[in-house]
Order: structure tokens, then C-alpha cells, then sequence
């Protein structure tokens, strides 16, 4: 199958290529940009004109509810979900049920993901047996299964010398440990920011000091360690400015932020949308000012869907008692333009933030388009807008905070390993 | 999400919280109440505004004060009140919050009196009803979580209006448990929307909400100090369970700060009236001689309840129509 992607914009941040040009792609590899290689005759031509052509994008967070949750979300849904975003490389965390801590969860998950022949999964291996916080998992058995890092996902680790023993452990290997700073016990029981809205509505809080203690403790055990920490959501200013320092410092740390907190702050949890329902918690307009700011500054290296997908059942109960989360496979591109242009960010400089620096965090060789190189491509109109609506997302997950908002960005094709990938078309494409 | 208790025409369907319902709505509400309070001092007490409908008592969490003071204003409205003890039946068997209210519609209720220990569940349930056209059916919040006890407020107001005439120049504290406690954040909110100059909490950090002078409140940690001068001190219920954890060391040592007593009342204006949502916590937040005493206005607060209950009971089943969009 040779295919040409003939006349878009094409951007490759990797390489630092912002041009109109063609893509040329050739058994599954990108063959030549610009001029055709010698010989090309293409099977398929893919009129770009007007669309941006771009590394596959690369979601470092994304819940695909495998093994166990598939009442939530199956690997086909999710998949097909995040090919309609152009998603073509996704890391799941290991908070699954049960989670991932043993290879053959591992192994089985790969297998299912290589025969949809879809997006490629990566999975994240749990940094304790059953994400206990108590004993370490075999990290080098799951590392050859194909875990990319270890980590608690969501899951508290209490026992601050586990984190060391598990962080030495890593270590040793060269793993990298993700973590979601958040203090257990300031967390305990909290549903929202500790602030005004809290306080209104009377929903139990969470501190933003449960964000820094555990960034403080973190940064401690990595200088003692020496170990790579990957801090995942960082939600506050405060946060931001640590890991700042950490970095100017010279720690081997690197960090994400989720989507929805580039955009969202707790006002808009309204009047008890548990839509807004989200961990970690959406804080003050001075923390998402800070986390946006931070994205173009380089502090926050990735951006990331956190892709939770939620059933309606799951989010129809009082606040409190609602599922943390929100799908964003189908968002992450949308959201990601929409947070570039408010802030004046090159186009460029956004999509590294969605292929070529998850590419680097995860050890993988996508997110570009040099010669050679896996022909993982997205393709998407820049300038269509569309509504986000239950009827316009693939994911089994249909519960947002953007329902309803108008969004830049759709995504017209999706090539993995060189073939276009195909999912069914949707109802109503123009909702 | 909308605040869905007012419709369209700006009226008042469900009563879900007084954080951002106009001044003229409280106002309506405490007016009628004047003729309901005086109903209960009749030989015969009832009236038929109510007549044929439907309330159901949906209680999710004990109560037994303000269950039983809603039943009572519903029947001398003429309604028919069917109590729910909710904890003890369908969500212990895995039932949802609002498969019990479709199931409770079908059965063709008319009004949901509803406390859940959820922050938000009545607007949970009103906004289910306003999404399924169900406009005709009513919600009263009668407390939940920690987020709001509108008819609490409204009766709180009701008194206070009584026995002081006007808002407009009044110092209020309210003393107490202010960071888990709904009756407080209501209370708040209603002296704020009618204009009382200065609303006053008291407390110890650790139960005091972060940012509440967010709330238009000004903040005093110690008693004396906020107790002088003031028109209205509210007490707060301080729950037991609150000794168990880290927020205070002791009963003891709560009441010795802020326990009202005869002594540190005597910091306050001469003609302060002193109120309580109740129960009571006698030697833990309010002494026995304070209770009991001539600037006690605890029991007529019992008995305002009953008419405010009724006031709002018969101004939301009056009101029907779509809600605001």
C-alpha cells in the first residue's frame, strides 16, 4: 500500500518543519516528504489541501477499562475512539481491575490491542502488587511485556519508604516511576479545590498543600534516588512553581497536565455538575492560568487526555458520589488548538506537546514523519469547528465538562503503521 | 448547570437554596408565612391550599424535628404526606437516587421533601425533573450535606424579622460547627441577600470553611470579641462525631471557648435574641441558663418553622411552567 498525502500543512515539530509539502508513504513507513521518492506510484491519494498533516498524536494517559471495567468501555470502543481523534499511541495506567501487575495482564492486553490493529497501546505496570502501596511488582518481567513505566495511577501509596524502595528498585533498572502527587490524607474523602466554591457548596475539599507535600516528598526521595519521575496532572500554581525549580535544579523529572485543567477551574462545577466531578481536582482561575502558562513554557512537558470513560450511571448521582472523570481522546487535539490559540502558541509548539514529547516520555519511536519512521499520521482540518455531543463522540464514555462546546479541530484521517485507519463514520458528523 | 428552582417568569418551583434567590422572593416567602403562623393557634388548623396533593417526605438521612415539622405544615395545607425512610429501604437495595424519585413520580407525587447527606442531591433530583418535563412535580431541599437548610434560613429570618423588625441595621453572629453546617450557609446568604449590614462566624480554624468571608461574613476566632455588640447570635449544633477526629481536642475545651454562656452573652446587645436550629447540645455549645433564658427565642423558632414550611410549600405548588433556560 503506497499513499500519498498530497499538498497539506505539514507539521513536524520533531523536525522542525512547518511547510506545505506532500507525505509519502510506502510499506508502512514514511517514505519521502516533498518530492516523491524515485519510482512512487501511489495506490491511494489523499487530497490535504487546506489540512494540517501531523506525527500521529500520543495520549500518555488514557483508561481503556481492560480488563475488568468493560461495562464502562471496551479496547474497541476506546481505540475506535481515539483513531477518530487522531490518536494513533496511547499509555493506559495500570488502574484497571484487576490492575496491572502481573505480565500476562500485560501480555493479554498487547495482544488484544495488536489484533484490533488500531492505535498502539502501551501499557503502564503497576509499582505495587495490586496497587497496594506495599510490595513491589516484578518490574523487570512486566518491563519485558511490554510496560513503558511504573506507576500507582490514581491509587494512593501511604508508606512514604515503599516510594523509596520502589523508586531504588526503578532505578537499579532504569524504569521510569509516574506519579500523581496528591498527599493521601489531606485528600482524604475530598470531592473539589479547597476554595471559594467548596466552601459555598458545602462539598468536602481538597488542599492544594496535598498537591506540594507530595511534590516536596517526591523531589526529596528523586535527589536520594536519582531516579526519572514523571509527575502526572500537576492541578496548581503552586505545583507548577516547584516543579519549576525542580527542573532549574536539575532533577530528572518531567510532567503532564490534563486537558480538562487547561481549560476549567472549580467555578465551573456550577451547581453540582459532577460533569466537573475530576481527579485531581479542578482548582482556581489562578491555578489553570498558571498550568496554561506553564505548557508554553516548557515547565509542563506533555499534555494528556486522561480519558475516563464514565457510563451516565456513573454521573447521574449527587456530586460526592459521582465517578471521577471524563472521556478526552476525541479532545485532546480540539482542546489542545483551542488552548493554543488563546495563549498565542504556534501550531508547531502545540503538536509537540501531543507527539513528539509523549514520544520521548514513553521511549517510543513515533511522533514524527522523518523518513523512515513509522508512517503513524494524523490528518485534520484546522479550521472546522464542531459541537461536542454525545452524538459526536465514539467513546463509550459520552460524560464531559465540554458538552456542548463549540470546538476547533476535526480530525479527517488516521494512518497507523501506514494504512488508513477506518472507524464507522458517526451519526451526525456536523452536530 | 443552572440554578433550576426559579422558572422563566423568575418564580420559585423548587426551593433548593437561598444563595441567589432575590430579595423580593425571601420577602414573599416570610409574608406568607405572617397568616400561616397564626393558623396553628386555631381550633380548626388547616386550610385546603394543598388540597389533593402528594407530598412525600423523601429522608435519606434521620431526622426527626424537621421531618415531623414538614408533616405537619403539609397537612394543614390538606396535603397528603406519605414519609419515606429511605435509608432503611430502596437504596439499600442498590436503588438509585432518581430510580426512586421516577418511581415515586409514577405513583403521582406532587412534592419531594428531600435531605440526603449528599451536598446537591435536590438539585440533582430538580434537575432530573425539569430535563423530564416533569415541571408540575416540586422539590424542597430540607437539608443537604453540608451545602444548604433553606427553610431553616427562611424560618431563622422569619424570626428574626419578628423580633427585630428590619435587616438594615443589625449585627448577627452565627457561633460555631460553620464548615459542616448547611443551616449556617443558608442563614448567611439570606442576611446577606436582605441587606444586614454586618453577619459575623465564630469559631475555631479548624471548622471554619477556607475563604468564608467569600460568604460576606467577617470572621472572629475569638468569642467575646465577636459577641460584642450584636443584635442575633445563632448557635451551631456541634455533632459529637467532630470530637473524634482532629478538629477540636474536646468537649470541654470547646465549651470553655465557645460555648455561650450568661457571661460572655452579657458582651452583646442588651436586647440580643439568642437562636438555635436545634437539637441541642446543653454544656457543649449553649449553657442551660442561656437556653432557657429570657433572650431565648429557640421555641418560637419551632414554631415559625411550621408556617415558613407552609409558605413554601404553597407558593412552589402554585408555580409550575418550564424552568428558566
Amino acid at each position: 500500500m503506497k499513499i500519498e498525502i498530497r499538498n497539506g500543512r505539514l507539521v513536524d515539530p520533531a523536525q522542525g518543519i512547518d511547510r506545505v509539502a506532500s507525505l509519502f508513504v510506502a510499506a508502512g513507513k514514511v517514505a519521502a516528504v516533498g518530492g516523491a521518492p524515485p519510482g512512487f506510484v501511489a495506490s491511494r491519494v489523499v487530497d490535504a489541501a487546506g489540512l494540517v498533516v501531523c506525527p500521529g498524536l500520543i495520549d500518555v494517559a488514557a483508561r481503556l477499562r481492560e480488563p475488568g471495567l468493560e461495562h464502562k468501555a471496551t479496547l474497541e470502543s476506546e481505540v475506535g475512539a481515539a483513531i477518530a481523534g487522531g490518536v494513533t499511541s496511547l499509555a493506559c495506567p495500570p488502574d484497571t481491575d484487576p490492575p496491572l501487575d502481573e505480565p500476562g495482564l500485560v501480555e493479554m492486553l498487547k495482544h488484544r490491542a495488536r489484533s484490533l490493529n488500531l492505535a498502539h497501546v502501551y501499557p503502564v505496570g503497576a509499582l505495587t502488587v495490586g496497587l497496594g502501596g506495599t510490595t513491589l511488582t516484578e518490574m523487570g518481567e512486566l518491563a519485558e511485556a511490554g510496560c513503558v513505566a511504573f506507576s500507582q495511577g490514581d491509587a494512593p501509596l501511604v508508606d512514604t519508604q515503599v516510594l523509596l524502595r520502589a523508586m531504588q528498585y526503578a532505578a537499579t533498572f532504569g524504569h521510569r516511576v509516574w506519579l500523581r502527587p496528591q498527599d493521601p490524607h489531606l485528600a482524604r474523602a475530598g470531592v473539589a479545590h479547597d476554595g471559594e466554591v467548596a466552601t459555598r457548596l458545602g462539598l468536602p475539599a481538597i488542599p492544594v498543600a496535598a498537591e506540594t507535600i507530595a511534590l516536596a516528598t517526591i523531589f526529596a526521595l528523586v535527589r536520594e534516588t536519582g531516579v526519572n519521575v514523571h509527575l502526572c496532572r500537576l492541578s496548581s500554581a503552586e505545583g507548577v512553581a516547584m516543579v519549576r525549580a525542580a527542573k532549574r535544579d536539575g532533577l530528572p523529572v518531567t510532567c503532564d497536565v490534563a486537558i480538562h485543567h487547561l481549560h476549567l477551574c472549580d467555578v465551573d462545577i456550577g451547581w453540582f455538575d459532577a460533569q466537573a466531578h475530576l481527579v485531581p481536582p479542578l482548582r482556581g482561575t489562578r491555578d489553570r492560568d498558571a498550568l496554561r502558562a506553564a505548557v508554553a513554557d516548557g515547565t509542563i512537558d506533555v499534555v494528556c487526555s486522561d480519558h475516563t470513560p464514565v457510563d451516565d450511571d456513573g454521573k447521574l448521582v449527587p456530586f460526592g458520589e459521582a465517578e471521577a472523570g471524563a472521556t478526552g481522546l476525541e479532545l485532546l487535539l480540539p482542546l489542545t488548538l483551542k488552548w493554543a490559540a488563546e495563549m498565542r502558541v504556534g501550531l508547531s509548539d502545540a503538536l509537540l506537546k501531543i507527539t513528539s514529547a509523549p514520544a520521548r516520555l514513553l521511549g517510543i519511536p513515533a511522533g514524527t514523519l522523518a523518513p523512515g519512521r513509522v508512517a503513524d499520521v494524523c490528518v485534520f482540518d484546522p479550521a472546522a469547528h464542531w459541537v461536542v455531543g454525545p452524538r459526536t463522540l465514539r467513546s463509550q464514555g459520552r460524560n464531559t465538562p465540554f458538552l456542548g462546546l463549540e470546538v476547533p479541530g476535526r480530525v479527517r484521517h488516521t494512518l497507523v503503521n501506514g494504512v488508513v485507519a477506518s472507524v464507522s463514520p458517526l451519526t451526525s458528523d456536523a452536530e | 448547570m443552572r440554578n433550576p428552582q426559579l422558572n422563566a417568569h423568575g418564580e420559585l418551583t423548587h426551593l433548593l437554596t437561598l444563595e441567589g434567590l432575590p430579595a423580593d422572593v425571601i420577602r414573599h416567602i416570610l409574608d406568607t408565612a405572617e397568616p400561616f403562623a397564626s393558623i396553628g393557634e386555631r381550633e380548626v388548623k388547616k386550610v385546603p391550599l394543598l388540597r389533593g396533593k402528594a407530598v412525600f417526605n423523601l429522608f435519606f438521612e434521620n431526622s426527626t424535628r424537621t421531618r415531623t415539622t414538614f408533616e405537619i405544615a403539609a397537612k394543614r395545607l390538606s396535603a397528603d404526606v406519605i414519609n419515606l425512610n429511605i435509608g432503611a429501604s430502596s437504596t439499600s437495595k442498590g436503588e438509585t437516587l432518581l430510580d426512586t424519585v421516577d418511581n415515586l413520580v409514577a405513583m403521582n407525587a406532587d412534592m419531594f421533601v428531600v435531605r440526603h447527606s449528599q451536598s446537591g442531591a435536590p438539585h440533582l433530583i430538580a434537575a432530573h425533573l425539569n430535563a423530564h418535563a416533569r415541571t408540575h412535580v416540586h422539590v424542597v431541599n430540607a437539608g443537604d450535606g453540608r451545602h444548604a437548610h433553606p427553610t431553616q434560613g427562611l424560618l431563622d429570618l422569619y424570626t428574626i424579622r419578628h423580633f427585630k423588625g428590619d435587616f438594615g441595621n443589625l449585627r448577627v453572629a452565627v457561633v460555631g460547627d460553620v464548615l459542616h453546617s448547611r443551616v449556617a450557609r443558608s442563614l448567611i446568604h439570606g442576611l446577606t441577600t436582605l441587606g444586614t449590614p454586618e453577619v459575623r462566624v465564630i469559631g475555631p480554624r479548624t471548622l471554619l470553611p477556607t475563604r468564608v468571608e467569600s460568604l460576606g461574613v467577617t470572621v472572629f476566632n475569638d468569642m467575646r470579641d465577636g459577641l460584642a455588640g450584636c443584635d442575633v447570635v445563632v448557635m451551631l449544633r456541634l455533632q459529637s462525631e467532630r470530637m473524634k477526629g482532629a478538629l477540636l481536642p474536646s468537649a470541654g475545651e470547646y465549651f470553655k471557648h465557645y460555648g455561650l454562656t450568661p457571661d460572655k452573652l452579657a458582651v452583646a446587645k442588651p436586647d440580643v435574641i439568642v437562636m438555635h436550629p436545634g437539637p441541642m447540645n446543653r454544656g457543649v455549645e449553649i449553657d442551660s441558663a442561656v437556653a432557657d433564658g429570657a433572650r431565648s427565642v429557640i421555641l418560637p423558632q419551632v414554631t415559625f418553622g411550621i408556617a415558613v414550611r407552609m409558605a413554601v410549600m404553597s407558593i412552589i405548588a402554585a408555580n409550575q411552567g418550564p424552568p428558566r433556560r
